[in-house]
Order: C-alpha cells, then sequence, then structure tokens
C-alpha cells in the first residue's frame, strides 16, 4: 500500500496555495500537484501568471507584478513544508477512501483532497485560431503585447480583462480594436472610464470577430455585426481574446457535482463538495466573484473545513 | 548553464556551435518565460553533448528577435549548424519538450 497522505492540493493558483499554506501550518504535510508549465492560465500559479501589476491585493499599497505575487505565494508554503509536483492530475478515483489521484502512471492516495484547478480563459474556436497561435493571436497579453509596438491589434471581449488587456496594449499598439458583443461593457466602473478615455482604444459595439486571415501569420479579421448581421473587414496583425473562462473541471466530470458550466458545486457557506472529504475551493466553484482574494479566501476555508473534517475522522 | 546571447555575438556562436542549440527567446515580464527557465538549465545540465541552451532577452535585442519573426514568447528556436531545425512557441512541460527536441538531436554518446 502506498503512502497516503493527509491531504492533496489539486492546483496552485492563489485558492490552492492558500489552502497549501494553512494546511501545512497545521502540520498536515500537504502535497499539492500544482500543474504544468504552459502559456495558457493552466499553469502553476494560475490566471495571475499571465497578468502585470496586480493593484487590488490588499497589502501591497504599490501594486505587485502577478507571477511575483504567486511565488511569493508559493515559498511561503514551502517554508510551511508542502510538498509540491510540476505535473498535472490526470485520473481521480473519489469513489473510496483513501481518495486516489493518478498522474499518468503514478498514483497518489490521500484521506481528504481540495480541488483549487482554477479556470482557464475561452477561446473563440474559428478555423486558422490554434495555427495562428505565436503568429499573431495570443493568449497572452503580457507576454506578447512588446511584439506589436506600433501596430494595430484586437482585444475581444467586454468585460474587467478585456478592458484592462486592452489598456494595457496601448502601451505598444499603434490602437486598439476592442470588439463588444453587445452595447455595453461589462467592466468595472474605473476600467471602463480609463478604456473611454484612452484615446489609442476604439470601441465597436454589438461586433464580433467571425472570420480569422492570414497564412503565415494573422493579416485581419471579419467583423460581424451582432444586431445588422453585416459584416466588414479590419487589417490587424494581433488578436487577443478575454471572452470568458471555463472550469479546469474535466477530470471531475460525472464525479463531483457541477453546474451544467462545469462548475463545482459546494455546500454553502462552506467548501464542502457532495463527497465527504473532498473540498473545492477558488475559481473552480465561483463564477461571481473571480478574484485573486476571494480565492485566497475559499482556499484558507478549505484548508480549516478539512483540516476540522479530518480531526473527526479519527 | 545557459549561453546569453546579445546582437553582436548571435550570429557566431549559433554558427561556430558544436552541438544543437536552442535559444530561447525570452523577457522578464513574461510569466511562462520564468517556468520554462528552470526546465532549460536541467535539460542543460543533463545532455551537455548533445545541446547547449542559449538566451536571448527580446526587451534588449529586439533586433533578433525581428529578424525571426518572434511574436509570442516563450519561443525556442533549435539551430544545427547555423540552420532552424524547429521552432517551438509557448511553455510546455519538460516531457513535452523533450519530445519535440529529441527529432532532432545527435543520439547521447
Amino acid at each position: 500500500m502506498s503512502n497516503v497522505r493527509n491531504t492533496i492540493i489539486i492546483g496552485s493558483g492563489p485558492a490552492g496555495l492558500t489552502a497549501a499554506i494553512y494546511t501545512a501550518r497545521a502540520s498536515l504535510e500537504p502535497l499539492v500537484i500544482e500543474g504544468e508549465p504552459s502559456s495558457s492560465s493552466d499553469q502553476p500559479g494560475g490566471q495571475l501568471m499571465l497578468t502585470t501589476e496586480v493593484e487590488n491585493f490588499p497589502g501591497f499599497p504599490e501594486g505587485i507584478m502577478g507571477p511575483e505575487l504567486m511565488m511569493n505565494f508559493r515559498s511561503q508554503a514551502e517554508r510551511f513544508g508542502a510538498e509540491f509536483i510540476t505535473e498535472k492530475v490526470t485520473k481521480v478515483d473519489f469513489s473510496s477512501r483513501p481518495f486516489k489521484v493518478w498522474i499518468r502512471d503514478t498514483e497518489y492516495s490521500a484521506n481528504s483532497i481540495i480541488v483549487a484547478t482554477g479556470a482557464q480563459s475561452l477561446m473563440l474556436d474559428l478555423p486558422k485560431e490554434t495555427e495562428l497561435i505565436g503568429h499573431g493571436v495570443s493568449t497572452c497579453a503580457t507576454c506578447d503585447g512588446f511584439f506589436f509596438r506600433g501596430q494595430e491589434i484586437v482585444v475581444v471581449g467586454g468585460g474587467d480583462s478585456a478592458v484592462e488587456e486592452a489598456t494595457f496594449l496601448t502601451k505598444f499598439a499603434s490602437k486598439v480594436h476592442l470588439i463588444v458583443r453587445r452595447d455595453a461593457l461589462r467592466a468595472s466602473r474605473i476600467m471602463q472610464d480609463r478604456a473611454i478615455a484612452n484615446e489609442k482604444i476604439e470601441i465597436h459595439w454589438n461586433s464580433k470577430v467571425s472570420e480569422l486571415h492570414g497564412e503565415q501569420s494573422l493579416s485581419g479579421v471579419t467583423l460581424t455585426d451582432t444586431v445588422t448581421g453585416a459584416t466588414s473587414p479590419l487589417a490587424v496583425t494581433g488578436l487577443f481574446i478575454a471572452i470568458g473562462h471555463k472550469p479546469n473541471t474535466a477530470i471531475f466530470q460525472s464525479v463531483l457535482n457541477m453546474e451544467d458550466s462545469g462548475y463545482l458545486m459546494t455546500r454553502d457557506g462552506s467548501t464542502y463538495t457532495d463527497i465527504e472529504g473532498i473540498f473545492a475551493c477558488g475559481d473552480v466553484q465561483d463564477h461571481t466573484y473571480r478574484q485573486a482574494i476571494t480565492a485566497a479566501g475559499s482556499g484558507c476555508m478549505a484548508a480549516l473545513d478539512c483540516e476540522r473534517w479530518l480531526e473527526h475522522q479519527h | 548553464m545557459a549561453i546569453t546571447l546579445t546582437s553582436a555575438t548571435f550570429d557566431e556562436v549559433i554558427n561556430s556551435s558544436d552541438t544543437p542549440i536552442l535559444v530561447d527567446f525570452w523577457a522578464e515580464w513574461c510569466g511562462p518565460c520564468k517556468q520554462i527557465a528552470p526546465i532549460l538549465d536541467q535539460i542543460a545540465a543533463e545532455m551537455p553533448n548533445q545541446i547547449t541552451i542559449a538566451k536571448l532577452n527580446v526587451d534588449d535585442y529586439g533586433d533578433i528577435a525581428g529578424r525571426f519573426n518572434v511574436m509570442s514568447i516563450p519561443t525556442m528556436l533549435l539551430f544545427d549548424k547555423g540552420e532552424i531545425k524547429t521552432k517551438i512557441v509557448g511553455a510546455m512541460p519538460k516531457g513535452r519538450m523533450l519530445e519535440e527536441l529529441s527529432k532532432f538531436l545527435p543520439a547521447s554518446q
């Protein structure tokens, strides 16, 4: 029988790492399976690894860079003895205790599991989109904005992340076209005001990107008016997509209770899932707030719920 | 140990390398670049006779990034005798990177 751990934390964004800090300080010796490197937000450290300055995380009056904040979270968890594996969980079995998780052929088992796998950005699902990644289509504005100095680009989306990306990209691009599906932005007031005041940003209301053009690299897009259906070409060399997120719950399909949208369901006011001993925290179970601080808060709740639940098992 | 390239040394280092040489186009502000840096260090240490790892900071040497149409980082270009063998765009786990590179590397010893 392999060594059964007290708890395994799957995921390493603000939720997973806060759960790691708390469970490590409670001497539960957590194992954190933190994910694997990628250029999407599905990577160790999570969505903040693709951001620049975080201005609203309390305790940092001058702001802090997203990747630096996550490195700090991780060192803090390591300091109290959390153990890390930089891989992705490929399969789980929560049907009996101890619970089992696999990384390919290697099995790990634990008396409790904290799920903090987060969410990742949605793509447009258009032909050529995948082929043009790295050739004009970008999944990471902070990584790639620099290469579009003096060029015209589009950002798709109307929420906070779209408006934030559009504003950030004006540092490099000569012009940023913000493509908004409806006739209003969903972004917070402060972000909207910044975008509207920015003369490099042109907002295209009631519009969507319906086609991508270019062979070796992106040369333009087709816009479709969502009200009239009229189409128009737009010559751009860069495309950044910020149309929302989907939870990383593929491995929990038909294992844990989830909404139709894939978000895990937790018992009101707690992090308990429908299986005793399995807890969920952060964006994987929250499509309402989706902030680093709320994810961290729910990671703390999961650690405390888990610690108390384990105490009652003996 | 990874070699640090500049605009001035780029061509000479690439053309005179005894082994295939992987150039990592990176920058300080790129989160995924930080994730793969330790992986590249490991590869450099584990396969010294098969591959050389070199780094080019796109912030400092944008001319070289432009010359190779790098539009996204991390991008890694593998050169052998001055010729581009493959281009890897985006961060990925070590296993997948080795799989991609091994097609172009000499067998060990």
